[in-house]
């Protein structure tokens, strides 16, 4: 397809003899949000640190905008923006002078730069702070100041190590405002998330396990992998019930949420007496089991104790 | 190179230095406290030395003898003791550094033969003051003992044969007083060049690791040389600034002369602040910390420049083999180079040698210094 501005085929990574990406094949369209998903260690960092030409390879192939980044690192540079996990701001610079050195160091003209940073400070609500230091700010400013550091050079691909990470639930919506109106623009975003919340918001998603691909599709595909249904049950123990219930037959998972749990169950209307029965025999007072929509992370937590089961037999 | 990222590199990292208070200290305060120092510290002449004086005679020619020593910029007679135990006493309890007996039979001998002599104790201790304060006592008695004598040949008429004996007359070129602070203080520079320069650059690129700020840099278009050429041209200004601060204080306030050319000046400073620069750099490259960076490159700069130089010891009073590495230290160069310019008036026709074996050093680390650094995080 043309308008795939990134793809990926048979990316291994190893470090001193750990795999770290292991076999790696995806590809992401011209405006859209891939996000990359994953416990840690599950190689989402390193793959978007080869990405952005900041990490070398063992094999395979990535092309960005037709350019093999393996091969000509600097080439794709111009045309990419990466923010780190850690993302390093001059802390005794001031916000302008930030974005300023990003914008000459990615050769911005001065016309197009003054009318971005006015355009990327009002956007992120940070135009008061124009003369503040970076060092000064608050942990989601950083962050927005980051990103806009990011865009001044207009991208066409921003990839995004955790940018929600340790951000204030306010911060995080602007945030992913941001993202959306980038991608209304045609830009491409890969980024990658511990909160699955998020990944509801992604166009696609990319589930990495031990440095594999699990799952490659959209949220919606991925909640057709749950096999039964989900069922919540409220109760001031949940955890109680969890040891109660989990690894009996029919179960496939369960998970502490707050006050309630989540069981992912072959078949409803077969377990729920079967439940019942383990629920009392734990002593904990609990709800009637609701019959609820698989979220993104229902889903996660089921395929990843798929594969720490398959892997423990 | 790419102008424009480079000068956008030179321009962050020279406001980083002018809002970081621990580098703005060793840019403006580190050459000053240096030179002080050095200047009043080093100092390897004596003057003022305290002397005891035991005189076992009270002659009249016993006592124009101390008056000379009296009268000598180098001795402070401060006080005349009547017994042995107690000159010894007062060497041993730090009191003075000399102390001068001069015998009973003094005056009588002299009368007598003309041929009698005159105990100095000196405290040995301290090895340099020692031999310092034993030449210029055996100074200040050479010239009494040849008045002494011209008197002799007076009273016996043949002062006119006698009046015109042959005498060496020593002339000192270049530091004519023999003063140590006019050979001390043009060296500092080069020391002052080295620690600052040293310390500065080799937070360059380990600042960056260790902000997380490298991450980004590596993931953008500016070029390794980009960013050590964007890098170190603030210090190189820094520098040249330093240098002249230096050598206004020199002339200003400790009086060395600066017979030599300004252009010499400038244009040996900016060759030993590659070589500097250079080292500090690779070295911020191998280590990424910042402290650790530090200490690697005051010890492989300011170590060298200090001991190896000639910049306070002499090098041609090293054993030979010593003598043989100096010749490697890059420092030796325009220690020798700044004691030319500041005390004998050399421009930079005069110093061929020098800038040759600086130009050298300059182009062999700067070449590894531009390989040093590779954009990859591993």
């Amino acid at each position: 397809m043309s308008d795939e501005i990134v793809q990926v085929d048979g990316l291994t990574k190893r470090f001193a003899g750990v795999v770290a990406v292991d076999n790696l094949s995806f590809n992401a369209r011209k405006g859209e949000i891939l996000g990359l998903v994953g416990p840690d260690g599950a190689g989402k960092t390193t793959t978007l640190r080869i990405l952005a030409g900041v990490l070398s390879a063992d094999a395979g192939a990535v092309l960005v905008a037709g350019q093999d980044v393996l091969v000509q690192p600097e080439a794709v540079k111009s045309r990419i923006s990466y923010m780190p996990q850690q993302f390093g701001l001059y802390e005794d610079l001031t916000v302008t002078e930030n974005i300023r050195f990003y914008a000459d160091i990615f050769e911005v003209s001065r016309t197009v730069r003054q009318q971005r940073e006015d355009q990327l400070l009002e956007a992120s609500g940070m135009s008061r702070f124009r003369n503040r230091l970076a060092g000064q700010l608050s942990g989601g400013m950083k962050r927005k100041l980051g990103i806009a550091c990011a865009l001044i050079h207009t991208p066409q691909l921003l990839l995004l190590d955790e940018p929600t990470t340790g951000v204030d639930p306010v911060s995080r919506r602007e945030l992913w405002s941001i993202l959306y109106s980038l991608v209304f623009e045609g830009v491409t975003v890969l980024v990658s998330t511990a909160y699955l919340d998020e990944a509801e918001r992604c166009h696609r998603l990319l589930l990495m396990y031990q440095g594999r691909r699990l799952f490659f599709g959209t949220p919606d595909e991925l909640k057709n992998m749950l096999p039964g249904a989900v069922l919540s049950i409220s109760s001031p123990d949940p955890q109680a019930l969890q040891t109660a219930v989990a690894g009996e037959q029919g179960i496939l998972s369960a998970t502490a949420m707050g006050d309630t749990l989540h069981v992912v169950v072959d078949d409803p209307d077969r377990r729920l007496a079967q439940l019942r029965a383990g629920f009392e025999h734990a002593g904990v007072p609990f709800g009637e089991p609701r019959r609820i929509a698989a979220s993104v992370e229902d889903v996660f937590v089921y395929v990843i104790s798929q594969q720490e089961t398959q892997q423990g037999s | 190179m790419n102008l424009r990222r480079t000068a956008a590199m030179s321009r962050k990292e020279f406001t980083q230095i002018r809002r970081d208070p621990h580098s703005l200290i060793i840019v403006l305060f580190l050459p000053l406290i240096q030179i002080l120092l050095l200047g009043y510290g080093a100092r390897l002449d004596a003057n003022h030395i305290p002397v005891y004086v035991l005189d076992q005679e009270g002659s009249q020619d016993s006592q124009a003898l101390l008056k000379a020593f009296q009268a000598s910029p180098y001795f402070d007679v401060i006080k005349a003791v009547n017994n042995y135990h107690a000159l010894v006493r007062a060497i041993d309890a730090d009191q003075c550094k000399l102390g001068i007996v001069i015998p009973w039979n003094f005056s009588e001998r002299l009368d007598d033969a003309g041929r009698t002599s005159v105990q100095a104790i000196v405290d040995g201790t301290d090895d340099n003051s020692a031999q310092l304060a034993e030449g210029y006592a055996q100074a200040v008695v050479a010239t009494y003992a040849s008045n002494v004598q011209l008197e002799w040949f007076g009273r016996h008429g043949l002062a006119q044969d006698a009046s015109n004996p042959l005498s060496v007359d020593y002339r000192t070129w270049f530091n004519e007083d023999l003063e140590s602070k006019n050979f001390i203080i043009p060296g500092t520079v080069a020391l002052v060049m080295a620690l600052m320069g040293a310390l500065l650059s080799s937070l360059t690129i380990a600042r960056e690791w260790e902000r997380g700020t490298m991450e980004q840099l590596i993931a953008s278009p500016v070029t390794a040389l980009e960013i050590m050429v964007g890098k170190l041209v603030p210090y190189v200004g820094i520098g040249l600034l330093d240098a002249a601060l230096c050598a206004v204080f020199a002339v200003g306030w400790f009086g060395v002369p600066f017979r030599g050319g300004l252009g010499a000046f400038f244009f040996t400073t900016i060759l030993f602040l590659i070589v500097i620069l250079g080292i500090g750099y690779m070295i911020s490259v191998a280590t990424k910390s910042q402290l650790g960076a530090s200490q690697y490159a005051v010890l492989v700069t300011l170590l060298p420049t200090s001991m190896l130089s000639g910049f306070a010891f002499p090098i041609d009073q090293m054993p030979a083999p010593i003598r043989a590495i100096t010749y490697l230290v890059y420092s030796r160069y325009y220690v020798s180079a700044l004691k030319r310019i500041f005390l004998g008036g050399a421009g930079i026709n005069d110093l061929v040698p020098e800038i040759v074996a600086m130009t050298i050093y300059a182009l062999v680390i700067g070449f590894f210094a531009t390989r040093a650094f590779h954009k990859s995080l591993q």
